[in-house]
């Protein structure tokens, strides 16, 4: 007999089809025209970014939708130093919270700064890629670069972390 | 893409896979050479009883399982539920059964797909017989399925 079996091939593999549903279907539909779409809550009047149907803390619907600036500030942030499978990016690099100019909830997104230059209050705004390569996902933008603002006092952001 | 008219509600294929690779222990990586070898092993525990696949352990009294017998190729249907449409990656790419399996000389019964052709063909009771792989690599895919047993087939 040849050397005996010791292990196996046992992928676990599904495959989904996910629906972004209504709300999320129009905040990704505006990200091809370069705009980021959130809601107001009707009851607490926080905006949520991406658009929702409903408050997740009211379950209260929204009363109004908003286009909002593609401005912020990085709450907290990681710097990835870790390599995996389907990654863009060179090591290190910076991904953050990035709470909107005008948003209550901050959005992932990538920094395109140095790692050790990254910090938390430091001002960005989205570089959004050509209109033609625009597609819905959050990948139409880019990353978000350093508007070379004086940083944002911890204050102004320490209710949306 | 589905969206009904007007609401355009926007979905995409998502995948979730893990490329897993597992150890499979002493006793059924046996198990697993030995259908390379177009060979079925059961594992004899301390009552007699032929286990197959077998288990490291022995289920009645937990003592390591070490005697391993050669069982038959050929079988008998105990029960078995018909997959009409077969998905990805399943042993047969046409309508077939799933069927517990008792081996001659086994005491218990091993799950395995049988190429029945059409569900009418299926019932407990039924002998069937191992279809092994061209190709083998120390897998139960070894065994490509089972089919039933005719006369010019399978076990004498």
């Amino acid at each position: 007999m040849s050397e005996p079996v010791k292990g196996i091939k046992s992928p676990v593999r599904l495959e989904y089809t996910v629906s972004a549903g209504r709300a999320l279907s129009r905040f990704l539909a505006a990200l091809t025209e370069a705009r980021l779409l959130a809601g107001r809550c009707s009851v607490c009047r926080k905006v949520y970014i991406p658009l929702r149907s409903v408050c997740p803390t009211c379950a209260a619907p929204m009363s109004e939708e908003l286009t909002i600036a593609d401005t912020g500030t990085v709450t907290t942030f990681c710097i990835v130093n870790v390599p995996f499978e389907g990654q863009t990016m060179k090591l290190p690099y910076v991904y953050a919270s990035v709470l909107l100019d005008g948003a209550d909830l901050p959005i992932l997104h990538l920094i395109q700064i140095p790692a050790e230059e990254a910090r938390m209050g430091l001002r960005v705004k989205a570089e959004w890629v050509p209109p033609a390569e625009r597609r819905p996902t959050l990948e139409s933008i880019r990353w978000f670069t350093p508007t070379g603002e004086p940083d944002a006092p911890f204050d102004t952001f320490k209710e949306h972390l | 893409m589905k969206s009904p008219p007007q609401s355009k509600v926007l979905s995409a294929p998502y995948v979730l896979e893990y490329t897993y690779r597992r150890s499979v222990g002493p006793v059924v990586g046996r198990f697993l050479s030995a259908l390379q070898e177009g060979k079925i092993l059961g594992g004899r525990t301390a009552s007699g009883k032929v286990v197959v696949p077998p288990t490291e352990y022995d289920p009645e009294t937990s003592d390591p399982v070490t005697d391993l017998v050669e069982v038959g190729t050929s079988g008998v249907v105990t029960s078995w539920s018909w997959a009409a449409a077969p998905r990805a990656n399943q042993p047969l790419d046409r309508p077939f059964a799933w069927a517990l399996i008792k081996l001659d000389g086994a005491d218990t019964a091993m799950l395995h797909a049988v190429d029945a052709g059409d569900i009418g063909n299926m019932s407990s009771g039924m002998r069937v017989c191992a279809r092994f792989a061209a190709e083998r690599s120390g897998n139960i895919r070894d065994i490509a399925c089972f089919e039933p047993e005719t006369s010019g087939k399978g076990a004498s």
